[in-house]
């Protein structure tokens, strides 16, 4: 029954990304307040999803893989829809939605959404890193957001076709200023949630707990890249791609794991 | 109420019988005439036009006089148009929308118009009518502006220049820019540069005396040719016109400053021909090179770009002339005959 206000939330993004390939088309692009408002509505239903979910669990809502795409799709608009204003990215909503699409019509159409056989004890420390680690995911994927706007630009003002698009991104150095000050949330976040799978009192598979620190350092290193100005701003974008595309992967891995196991 | 516009254009008429025109008309001495009950003349370097309104028909031979410079030509009343009704708010509407202008989408227009509304005002010339009609134009102008891309993108290599700058850096105050070369169009990107914010700017140039005198124009300060490539290490935008043979920037010699700025980008802008930059830098990791053919040619799309824009920008004029008609037509529409009577409608 809560499926459906995924199924609604899915269809939110669904219009706006069809309002930007109709603008693309059009040979204008433009973010409009239709994209934002389209992103609100599609939070709003995830958020009564995640609250009718949580509320018949007992728990936050990350108990199998289906939750998981859920709440990280979530994050995604959560931190879109607070830091994109903000920082007047508001074009990031045109390339935010169609992830967030992407992420919850797998998360629909996959069989993915199992009941967990043997309802355990809520752990708080277990609420905390998980739900932790699932808005670190949702800022390293506006980083990753960030980094495919960094390129797009770049790439426009290397081979001097300037698309109409052009006109609405960013500043190349604002966007590059903006995908930096993603990746350390996202770093921050996920060291706490990192940090806090330490103190969960049970004992930690081998296989997750590679996993995680190596999504960890590929971020450190790309973050310590920069600090130390080894890597051009291209770079660390073309970074931000791969280490989310890796780290996703990993989030798979990690509850793969989880689900031969209850937690 | 009859509401219309007589003018003259960069669209009938050439710059010389234009000029003949210019300023010819007072919004007092036309209501002095009696016929008139509101008028208005907007007068600017591409057209000059009245509007108006009167309680009976007013010919457009009574109103063509009002428009003459003493020296005025009288016998080129062809180059002449009119508008009436309707058709008058919907070339009002052009005008302020930069659809009509030379430079497709230009803003300047809108500036020109309010500023003859408000002198009309001040004067006591525009009613009720014209401030109904010219209120509605600001609309529309700033809807077709928000709505669509009619604006976007700069038309002259200078504002390109400028405009790409932007898009690199954003804010411009904190950037440094070296001009190699005092050509007359580097002066014309440096000064857009400076108006924009940008204070640190380097003139170098052969001649130190000429270099001097363009780096006071700019508000910046003269560097000796000969340590040009020093600077390099510290500023952001290059402008290049220097009358070299041979391109002075290499990648081998951009190489190894690159290496003291990895995540500052660099913007050259090589005016020059033959170019001072070898094309191959623009490959380099954060260097932008543009050279006088990319900027005209983005100039070009630009355009394009705008023109593609029309057809979005009249459809949003349309809605807003019918809308006009319906609200005021009883008040504004002039009889039937009087649409026929445009001397040079076709644009």
């Amino acid at each position: 029954m809560d499926r459906q206000f995924i199924l609604l939330s899915t269809l939110c993004y669904l219009v706006a990304v069809a309002h930007t390939l109709a603008t693309l088309r059009d040979g204008v692009f433009r973010p409009r307040r239709f994209n934002f408002i389209a992103i609100a509505l599609g939070f709003v239903f995830q958020s009564a999803f995640l609250s009718i979910r949580g509320h018949a669990l007992g728990r936050c809502p990350i108990t199998n893989l289906f939750e998981v795409f859920i709440f990280l799709a979530w994050s995604l608009a959560l931190i879109y829809l607070l830091i994109g204003p903000a920082y007047r990215l508001s074009l990031m909503g045109a390339f935010t939605a169609p992830l967030v699409l992407l992420i919850q019509s797998f998360a629909l159409l996959a069989p993915i959404d199992v009941a967990q056989p043997v309802r355990v004890a809520v752990n708080p420390w277990i609420e905390f890193h998980a739900s932790i680690s699932m808005m670190a995911y949702g800022a390293f994927a506006l980083a990753c957001v960030a980094g495919v706007m960094y390129l797009v630009q770049e790439r426009q003002l290397k081979t001097h076709q300037l698309h109409s698009i052009f006109y609405h991104l960013p500043p190349l150095t604002n966007l590059f200023s903006a995908l930096i000050r993603l990746l350390w949330l996202g770093f921050a976040l996920y060291t706490a949630g990192l940090l806090s799978g330490f103190f969960t009192g049970e004992p930690l598979p081998r296989v997750k707990m590679i996993c995680a620190i190596a999504v960890w350092i590929f971020y450190g290193a790309i973050l310590q890249g920069r600090h130390l100005h080894r890597l051009a701003p291209k770079r660390i974008a073309t970074l931000c791609i791969l280490a989310f595309t890796a780290a996703v992967s990993v989030l798979w891995a990690i509850n793969f794991v989880s689900e031969t196991r209850p937690t | 109420m009859n509401l219309f516009c007589v003018g003259i254009s960069h669209h009938t008429a050439s710059v010389e019988t234009r000029e003949r025109y210019a300023g010819g008309a007072a919004e007092q001495e036309l209501l002095a005439s009696g016929a008139w009950k509101e008028a208005l003349v907007l007068s600017t370097c591409n057209r000059v036009e009245i509007y108006g309104s009167s309680d009976r028909l007013v010919a457009t031979e009574e109103i063509i006089p009002a428009l003459w410079q003493s020296n005025a030509d009288r016998d080129d009343n062809d180059v002449l148009y009119r508008y009436d009704g309707e058709t008058c708010a919907q070339h009002l509407f052009r005008v302020v929308a930069g659809v009509d202008s030379m430079v497709i989408g230009e803003t300047e227009i809108l500036g020109q118009v309010k500023k003859a509304y408000e002198a009309a005002r001040a004067a006591g010339s525009a009613g009720p009518v014209l401030h109904r009609l010219f209120q509605r134009a600001f609309r529309v102008a700033k809807q077709v502006r928000s709505s669509t891309d009619i604006t976007r993108g700069a038309v002259s290599v200078g504002s390109v220049a400028v405009d790409l700058a932007v898009k690199i850096f954003g804010d411009l105050r904190e950037c440094s820019v070296l001009v190699l070369g005092a050509g007359e169009t580097s002066e014309r990107t440096a000064r857009a540069l400076n108006s924009r914010g940008v204070t640190d700017i380097r003139v170098s140039n052969r001649s130190f005396e000429r270099g001097l005198s363009l780096a006071e124009l700019v508000h910046g300060r003269a560097v000796p040719f000969d340590d040009w490539t020093a600077q390099c290490h510290e500023i952001d935008i290059l402008i290049s016109s220097t009358s070299a043979e041979e391109p002075l920037l290499t990648p081998a010699l951009l190489s190894p400053m690159l290496r003291s700025r990895p995540d500052r980008p660099l913007f050259i802008i090589d005016i020059a021909v033959p170019r001072d930059v070898a094309p191959e830098v623009n490959e380099m990791e954060g260097v932008y090179l543009y050279d006088i053919d990319s900027l005209q040619s983005i100039a070009e799309q630009s355009l394009a770009m705008r023109r593609q824009q029309i057809s979005a920008a009249e459809k949003i004029i349309a809605e807003h002339v019918a809308d006009f008609a319906a609200r005021f037509g009883g008040r504004t529409s002039a009889p039937p005959s009087l649409d026929t009577r445009a001397l040079t409608s076709e644009l």
